[in-house]
């Protein structure tokens, strides 16, 4: 953590992040062509599922992000409870925008590939319920951080309520092992090591990779617009 | 523990001498399960079907919506400045208005849920399961209703943002609650759903106090 306490100071920050753009961007770019061409060109349609099996890789990564991202909330609002970090209350308004793309992202095209496969747009089960919830809950907490005036008591009322939502993440991830359901239950990170064929796995990994810079790169950008947000905020009050 | 029971009692206090606020909550709840079987039509299968849904949901709905109030009042009146600086934990008070929250709303609909069950055409079984459920179930829905409110104290648009707060929290609670009743309706156990519930308030009960206390002193700064 102490190393992370040198970026608390905004300017600080926006100089390192000034720093790391640039390239940041590139390597997105860069990982993204890459996935893409694995994920569409490589990567051999599935012998059941044909072509639509390439919707995963939209799909499994976005989740993923969208979990990380509510993961990194309630960091963000521990750090922002326990330390006052002054930063991690403008990255969590900048990351709960994202993480909810994310988890939008991640139901609709689980949607349009459960209409071919499982013959529905959408069926109540535990996963798809609890991914939904996920949702909401980076709605209450978007809508949380800019329902007061003072926006500093918004952050720490999200802060709070990311801490109490994170519980939802471990039912995300167990829900297809404790409960049987339609949507299959975890395929890459288990034990005995993933049970889909390299042929698959190599471009989901690269699409993961690329949707991780992404979601970092995006951050980041939001990031330094909420500092200046903010900045400008100040600087009207003052005059 | 004195200063908890002098707490609730003085919460209960002020209801009994505005009783219709609980009235209100309760007609609510009356009308708001009434609509169910007008909107839907009398068949009688399709009703006992769905009824331990509606009333869990309208149940969900009423104890939500006295919940604003809950620490609005003692903000504005300045009770909320005098508990923030009394000797003993804030964890404590939010509890006390918690239980008082409780036993004016979550009591009073366990009592009155089974009659509306009978117009929905519940078994005497279905209608033990339903008042047992709401019984261990409620006390959940104050807990986490009592939190979503103390989050939104003092925001803007506060009503609609404790609904959006408190709902999806609320859904474990409420998908445990309404599957104990209708696996009673088809004549199973349903003591396992019923333990769940009450693990899910164990769980409320051992969190929500800190984070409302957490959220009563940001609304106290």
């Amino acid at each position: 953590m102490a190393d992370l306490h040198f970026l608390a100071n905004p300017a600080r920050f926006r100089r390192f992040s000034q720093r790391v753009l640039p390239g940041l961007a590139l390597t997105t770019v860069l990982a993204l062509l890459i996935g893409l061409y694995f994920a569409l060109v490589q990567s051999p349609p599935d012998y059941q599922q044909g072509e639509t099996v390439r919707i995963m890789f939209v799909h499994v990564p976005s989740a993923w992000l969208a979990m990380l991202g509510y993961g990194l909330l309630a960091v963000l609002g521990a750090a922002l409870l326990v330390w006052r970090h002054p930063l991690a209350a403008l990255m969590a308004r900048a990351a709960a925008p994202v993480g909810a793309c994310f988890a939008v992202v991640c139901l609709l095209t689980g949607s349009l590939w459960g209409r071919p496969m499982w013959g529905t747009y959408w069926v109540w089960d535990a996963r798809l319920t609890s991914m939904l919830l996920l949702f909401f809950l980076y709605l209450g907490h978007i809508a949380l951080s800019r329902a007061y005036d003072d926006p500093e008591r918004g952050d720490r009322a999200a802060a709070i309520l990311a801490l109490v939502g994170v519980i939802n993440l471990p039912i995300i991830k167990f829900s297809v092992d404790w409960w049987n359901t339609l949507h299959q239950p975890a395929s890459v990170a288990r034990l005995g090591g993933p049970a889909i064929h390299p042929t698959i796995l190599v471009p989901l990994l690269w699409m993961a990779v690329a949707f991780l810079l992404l979601f970092i790169l995006l951050v980041l950008l939001r990031t330094e617009t909420e500092i200046d947000r903010r900045r400008l905020e100040t600087a009207d009050q003052l005059s | 523990m004195n200063g908890f029971t002098t707490l609730v009692a003085r919460d209960l206090r002020l209801v009994w001498r505005r009783p219709g606020d609980v009235a209100v909550v309760l007609a609510f709840f009356v009308v708001a399960t009434v609509l169910f079987p007008l909107g839907i039509g009398p068949q009688a299968d399709v009703l006992a079907r769905i009824a331990a849904g509606v009333l869990w949901c309208a149940a969900l709905f009423a104890s939500l919506l006295s919940l604003d109030r809950l620490f609005a009042s003692d903000y504005e009146d300045g009770t909320l400045d005098l508990l923030l600086l009394a000797p003993w934990p804030l964890e404590l008070a939010a509890l006390a208005k918690c239980a008082a929250h409780w036993i004016v709303t979550g009591l009073p609909l366990a009592v009155l849920a089974p009659f509306l069950g009978v117009a929905f055409g519940l078994d005497a079984k279905s209608l033990v399961a339903l008042a047992a459920t709401l019984l261990v179930g409620t006390p959940t829905l104050s807990l986490i209703g009592g939190l979503a409110a103390a989050l939104t104290l003092g925001a803007r648009r506060g009503g609609a943002l404790l609904a959006l707060l408190a709902l999806p929290l609320c859904v474990p609670t409420l998908i445990f609650g309404a599957g104990a009743v209708e696996s009673r309706a088809i004549g199973e156990d349903f003591s396992t759903h019923l333990v769940i519930l009450g693990a899910l308030a164990l769980v409320a009960l051992a969190t929500t106090p800190w984070a409302m206390a957490a959220a009563l002193r940001q609304a106290g700064e």
